[in-house]
């Protein structure tokens, strides 16, 4: 009995000098993780615009040539503080283009419209109506958006383990796998900076929407690309989905990508 | 108990030593990984999960595969293996404590870890793989433990342990279950996407737990004075060939209904692997061996000749365990991701760091092994004298 309960001791007072211990130096951790941004409200302001799922549509008619979207891609990534890496590996990107055949991997005819075939498609998150990363994620720091659809990302709350990465069928995240801040131009101190170590990716401008603004990329785009609310039969994505025919890329995985093309 | 892993021959701590040198200089470039980020890795955007994940899933193989020994003791009171079960159960402890190891150096941000609990989220696999590993883990231990201690005590072990060694049955099936769920419930993903791949991760589990279990057992026959018994190697042997030639029939149910279908999507991974697609073959050598060296071992097995040869049976164990090692520990996840869900060929190869983080924690799980053996041999040391 005296040996058991001395044994049982020393295993209690084991435990409870690890768990001590480790105190500080989980201190330690979150003191040099302390952000010092301004991190702008995350609440919409009144004149915040209102959707039950918001959409884009893309009329590929209206791309001549790359040229056409490189305004909307600067745009994209100076305003959300994207780094620019020479390294691929590195590579973070919210939104780019692709030709038709990795943009549609499943719906390449052998012989096709020699337009199609060369003319650049913008692609970025499609914010899924039914989004199989946030369905992965174990943490919540990728979550639906009641409110308005849009499929966010709380870089405060990931823990890095990239399981989004491997959900989503569009390649449409990317991953810090260094401190990004050094590769940044010109910092846009509205917008927060990332860590190293947490995944990003399009959040189709909730940080404007929340103010009234259309997306960065829908304002430089020229016309190419149309935001609005697909619920609402009057808006102006609806009225393009009726008199257009449209495509959304892999649709057969059920997953219901909000972004349309016009092809 | 602990006491008995800090007494020992010079060999001994020789070995500790070694393995605390390996772990020691692991630990320093883990350091480097934790300052740097991730990108010191070989993986990229395209490739974003590589070396640790893959030693990950096949080491939680290794875990459930100590079941084997587990279940024909205490299911089917197949007596012989009341000598190795707690060899078994020692392994899967070392086993599931890499896995836990390679997860955690594989999370970008590590001190947000428990962020999985903080905010728990059943609809992700994940969530329900971080509570059936640590389970597993907490199982074994406490099974393990009392088991070994009843043992020195030359008394039963306690009756509520009995429930506790009854649920570690399934639920060492679970472990490999939801693991294989991690990946094939993934959309686009099309190698991963098929309902024979927990099927699969569960015979290759029950050929490369026993397989290295044999390996172990005839190591420890050669440098202790304990005999694991040869009816219980050659049970084990027996496991082996039934799983590998499981393992050997699901894999060749995936390549029909592959190339059978022909879909693309399906098909591609598989021709990467294994021929090579837009000049890119980084893996093909290596899916070769894994092939052959399964097929060979599972005709090696068969013949009973060669299997009750004991100094040919431990070449045929190795031979699984690399075959399967390459399987698990390359193929898997690579596959997964190449071509990218926009049908691009990345390659990817891990990084003398990855790789020097790899083999800090397998020296880590080694260790574990080690002590725990030497505490479960002591044991029944002290029983003989």
């Amino acid at each position: 009995m005296m040996e058991t309960s001395r044994r049982r001791f020393l295993q209690m007072a084991g435990i409870a000098v690890v768990g001590f211990t480790a105190t500080p130096v989980l201190d330690a951790f979150a003191a040099e993780h302390g952000g010092h941004e301004a991190v702008p409200s995350v609440k919409p302001g009144p004149d915040g615009l209102k959707a039950k799922q918001w959409a884009m549509v893309i009329d590929t008619r209206k791309i001549k040539s790359a040229k056409d979207l490189e305004p909307m891609i600067e745009a994209c990534h100076k305003i959300h503080n994207v780094p620019t890496f020479t390294d691929k590996h590195h590579e973070i990107k919210w939104i780019w283009h692709e030709e038709y055949k990795h943009a549609f991997p499943s719906d390449v005819a052998k012989f096709m419209d020699e337009r199609l075939e060369h003319v650049p498609f913008p692609v970025l998150c499609n914010h899924c109506e039914n989004p199989p990363c946030v369905r992965a994620c174990p943490t919540k720091a990728t979550f639906k958006r009641p409110s308005d659809g849009i499929v966010m990302m709380d870089f405060h709350r990931c823990i890095g383990c990239r399981f989004c990465m491997a959900a989503c069928p569009y390649g449409a995240r990317s991953f810090n796998f260094r401190d990004p801040r050094p590769f940044i131009k010109e910092t846009n101190k509205e917008f927060p900076t990332r860590m190293k170590g947490v995944v990003e990716k399009c959040n189709f401008c909730s940080e404007l929407l929340a103010v009234g603004k259309q997306p960065a990329c829908v304002e430089a785009s020229n016309g190419i690309l149309t935001f609005g609310d697909l619920y609402d039969s009057e808006s102006e994505v609806r009225k393009l989905l009726k008199e257009n025919f449209t495509i959304r890329r892999k649709q057969n995985l059920g997953t219901e990508p909000s972004v349309y093309y016009i092809v | 108990m602990l006491e008995l892993a800090i007494q020992g021959s010079k060999k001994y701590f020789g070995w500790i030593i070694a393995l605390l040198v390996v772990i020691g200089m692991a630990f320093g470039i883990y350091r480097l990984q934790l300052d740097f980020g991730l990108g010191i890795t070989g993986m990229s955007r395209d490739v974003s999960w590589g070396f640790y994940i893959a030693q990950f899933t096949f080491l939680v193989g290794v875990a459930a595969g100590g079941v084997m020994v587990v279940t024909p003791y205490y299911l089917h009171h197949y007596k012989a293996f009341g000598k190795i079960t707690i060899l078994g159960e020692f392994l899967a402890i070392a086993a599931i404590t890499m896995c836990l190891l390679f997860i955690l150096v594989d999370l970008g941000q590590p001190m947000r870890m428990f962020n999985v609990l903080l905010y728990p989220t059943p609809n992700s696999v994940l969530f329900w793989d971080m509570i059936v590993l640590n389970g597993y883990l907490f199982l074994n231990i406490v099974i393990g433990w009392n088991v070994l201690e009843a043992e020195r005590n030359q008394t039963h072990y306690p009756m509520w342990l009995k429930p506790l060694i009854y649920l570690s049955i399934p639920w060492a099936v679970g472990i490999h279950t939801v693991t294989a769920y991690l990946y094939c419930g993934l959309p686009g993903r099309g190698f991963w996407l098929t309902a024979i791949l927990a099927p699969r991760f569960l015979s290759s589990a029950f050929a490369a737990g026993p397989a290295l279990l044999i390996l172990l057992c005839l190591f420890i026959r050669k440098v202790t004075k304990f005999d694991p018994g040869r009816e219980q190697i050659q049970s084990l042997a027996k496991i082996v060939a039934y799983a590998i030639c499981l393992n050997v029939f699901f894999f060749l149910c995936e390549v029909f209904v592959v190339f059978y279908s022909q879909i693309p999507e399906h098909m591609e991974p598989f021709i990467y692997m294994f021929a090579g697609l837009h000049g890119h073959s980084a893996l093909v050598p290596w899916m070769w061996t894994s092939v052959l060296l399964a097929v060979a071992s599972f005709v090696l097995l068969l013949m009973p000749e060669v299997r009750r040869n004991h100094s040919v049976l431990p070449w045929i164990c190795g031979m699984v365990f690399v075959s399967l090692w390459i399987d698990k520990g390359i193929g898997l996840i690579v596959g997964g991701f190449v071509p990218t869900p926009l049908g691009e060929v990345v390659e990817y190869a891990p990084t003398l760091p990855e790789i020097s983080i790899t083999l800090g924690i397998w020296a880590f799980g080694a260790l574990l092994i080690t002590v725990f053996y030497k505490i479960a041999l002591s044991v029944r040391g002290e029983m003989a004298a």
